[in-house]
């Protein structure tokens, strides 16, 4: 199990070089020259000498891959020069928000689509299986910013006339201001259990829901199909018709054999989406004006802020792959005849 | 209906239509023409084509059926910033921020989505089939060197790819569809890699490769026509999600500069500020937007299924 785990960190490892180089030859050919790309339109004379010196944009290329390669090892992303803070300090600063959504949009997705696919399995042909795929099919075509507002006109801001009383949800942010909450560990909704200040969970979760859905709903109908798929097939295997002749409990079959088996492919797809819901949540974010990476990204895109953007792939490029590891892992636990190799 | 199939009712019509013997009804048939004829049955395959069709009609004809130019902002003054003209005679669904008539905005707009993503998925396709035939024909140190390259693209998520790839091309009109095509180069790579992989033992390989041919017309001749059909059916559903991102980089604030454009997502994106006092300029290009891809998505889902021996969905 541990070599497993080292084994594949390694691997990481010339991944995360490749990518330094791509990300380094994309500075380079990034329009007009690298300090002021990265500097942006506040660029002055002094500041691009600044960072010409800083990143040694004025040696060759090798001994200036050299130095950048030596500044991501030390964790040095460069600073935003539009708020003059470094990449990374902000960027863990921001995650937990982030991680907050990722998780209420896979849990939304998990636990909405995992039944649901199943159902439509069982009902195959039938009229709720069409129901639930053409639904499945929608959550994938409507953008997930168009899906934002639209939760968030109908749940938050409110339409005029009867269907006003439906906006009982906030429209932004991650906790109301009037909230004076302790923050330990800036995962909000941890942050009141930890403090037993209840009110302040309460307020978080409730700013969870809209961004949540509209962000789960890709994965969410993704997750529906992939059940959907695998459990027809499990179905038909001869083990189930086995375990259904000598007369197993329905319930017995459906928990030991049919969904055990039937998971597998899903957790792949679960692990898959986490790239995705990290893409997805920039858009999420900017609508509902939650504070996390995904905000702090979209201000970077429109501002051109390339520091960021850089620093930005290179921690989804490892959080992505340390998904896929536990991912990979979690196979051992659903299916023990993999646990061996 | 043939004596097998009264025999075998269960028997894949797909697997049938490989093996050559797709039923009397299509007789002779190739795997695309059993395909065809599968497709034709399918009724989600049926509405997806016509949606598919009428947004390629409506996108090729869109200046007989637009009633007024694109983009022709003559109206502007009807415009206030708290309202715009609704539906009139002269304007079949009102005017857009910008002074334009909506419905010819709208019908120009499957115009953009069109040429964005038939241009975007073709430039996707070309790479992919380069990198893919380059990684599954040759094989080795070739294989190792691509793979790694597109195993590192794919950890990027495909919106951020084409994010940082439009920074590197500037604002100009081509950029978008570089920037989304690009970043489908390493799906399509990996996805005709292993359709070539799974190719490459099949019997008929084996017997070129006896027979004398050399390895090139083997690979470009004989596994790489046999490989296409995942590639083909990606491509369809690429041009959905083309069409999807093209709104993603517009909200982005990536894009033609001219905020005006007759495009979707552009649309989509200016009627922000106007949510709660004129929805429609929001629901109908998001609608218009939604539908294509849903076209798309079901005829190629249809297609994959008609293709694919193995599929029970």
């Amino acid at each position: 199990m541990l070599r497993f785990v080292i084994r594949r960190l390694l691997l990481l490892v010339p991944v995360l070089v490749g990518l330094s180089v791509l990300l380094f030859a994309w500075v380079r050919a990034l329009p007009g020259d690298p300090a002021r790309a990265l500097l942006g339109e506040k660029a002055t004379p002094e500041s691009i000498a600044q960072v010409n010196e800083q990143y040694g944009f004025d040696k060759p290329l090798l001994t200036q891959y050299l130095t950048y390669s030596g500044r991501l090892l030390r964790g040095d992303f460069g600073s935003s020069p539009r708020t003059g803070l470094p990449v990374l300090g902000t960027f863990l600063e921001r995650f937990p928000a982030t991680v907050e959504l990722s998780v209420s949009a896979l849990l939304f997705a998990v636990v909405l689509g995992i039944p649901v696919g199943y159902l439509a399995a069982k009902r195959a042909g039938g009229w709720l299986d069409r129901f639930f795929v053409a639904g499945s099919l929608l959550g994938v075509v409507v953008p997930v910013f168009v899906l934002a507002y639209l939760l968030k006109i109908v749940f938050a801001v409110g339409i005029p006339g009867p269907l006003h009383v439906l906006a009982v949800l906030p429209t932004s942010g991650r906790q109301d201001s009037r909230i004076d909450a302790t923050h330990i560990t800036n995962f909000y909704v941890l942050d009141g259990l930890l403090t037993r200040e209840w009110d302040a969970s309460w307020n978080a979760v409730t700013h969870l829901v809209l961004p949540g859905i509209a962000l789960g709903c890709i994965p969410l109908a993704i997750i529906v199909r992939m059940t959907r798929a695998s459990v027809i097939d499990v179905l038909n295997e001869d083990y189930v018709r086995t375990a259904q002749a000598k007369g197993l409990a329905r319930g017995l079959i459906t928990r030991r054999h049919v969904l055990r088996n039937a998971m597998l492919p899903v957790t792949t797809t679960i692990g898959l989406q986490t790239g995705a819901l990290l893409a997805g949540a920039v858009l999420t974010e900017s609508v509902f004006a939650f504070n996390g990476i995904g905000s702090y990204l979209f201000d970077a895109i429109s501002g051109l802020d390339f520091a960021v953007l850089q620093g930005f792939i290179l921690f989804i490029a490892v959080i992505y792959a340390l998904i896929n590891l536990v991912v990979d892992l979690m196979y051992g636990v659903i299916d023990p005849r993999l646990r061996a190799a | 209906m043939t004596a097998l199939d009264v025999l075998q009712p269960e028997r894949p019509r797909a697997l049938a239509a490989l093996m050559g013997d797709a039923g009397a009804d299509d007789r002779g048939t190739s795997l695309w023409r059993g395909a065809f004829l599968r497709l034709r049955r399918n009724p989600s395959a049926v509405v997806g084509a016509v949606i598919v069709l009428a947004f390629v009609a409506v996108a090729l004809l869109a200046p007989l059926i637009a009633p007024y130019r694109q983009a022709s902002t003559e109206w502007i003054d009807q415009v206030t910033p708290s309202s715009v003209p609704g539906p009139s005679p002269e304007h079949l669904l009102g005017l857009d921020p910008f002074g334009s008539d909506l419905f010819t905005q709208l019908v120009y707009g499957a115009r953009a989505s069109l040429v964005i993503g038939v241009v975007s998925t073709a430039l996707g396709l070309l790479g992919g089939a380069v990198l893919g035939t380059l990684a599954g024909g040759l094989g080795g140190w070739v294989d190792t060197l691509v793979m790694r390259v597109v195993d590192i693209l794919l950890s990027i998520p495909s919106l951020l790819l084409a994010v940082s790839i439009a920074a590197v091309l500037g604002q100009r009109p081509s950029a978008i569809m570089i920037a989304i095509g690009a970043a489908q180069v390493p799906i399509f790579a990996r996805l005709l890699r292993g359709s070539m992989l799974a190719q490459r033992n099949q019997d008929y390989v084996l017997a070129s490769r006896s027979l004398g041919l050399k390895r090139r017309s083997i690979i470009l001749g004989h596994v790489l026509p046999n490989s296409l059909g995942p590639v083909i059916v990606q491509a369809t559903l690429t041009l959905a999600t083309a069409i999807i991102e093209v709104a993603a980089l517009s909200y982005l604030g990536l894009g033609a500069p001219d905020p005006a454009t007759a495009e979707w997502g552009r649309m989509l994106v200016k009627a922000q500020d106007r949510l709660q006092s004129d929805p429609h300029l929001a629901l109908l290009p998001g609608a218009c937007i939604a539908v294509t891809a849903l076209g798309f998505t079901l005829f190629g889902e249809a297609l994959r299924e008609a293709l694919d021996p193995k599929s029970r969905r």
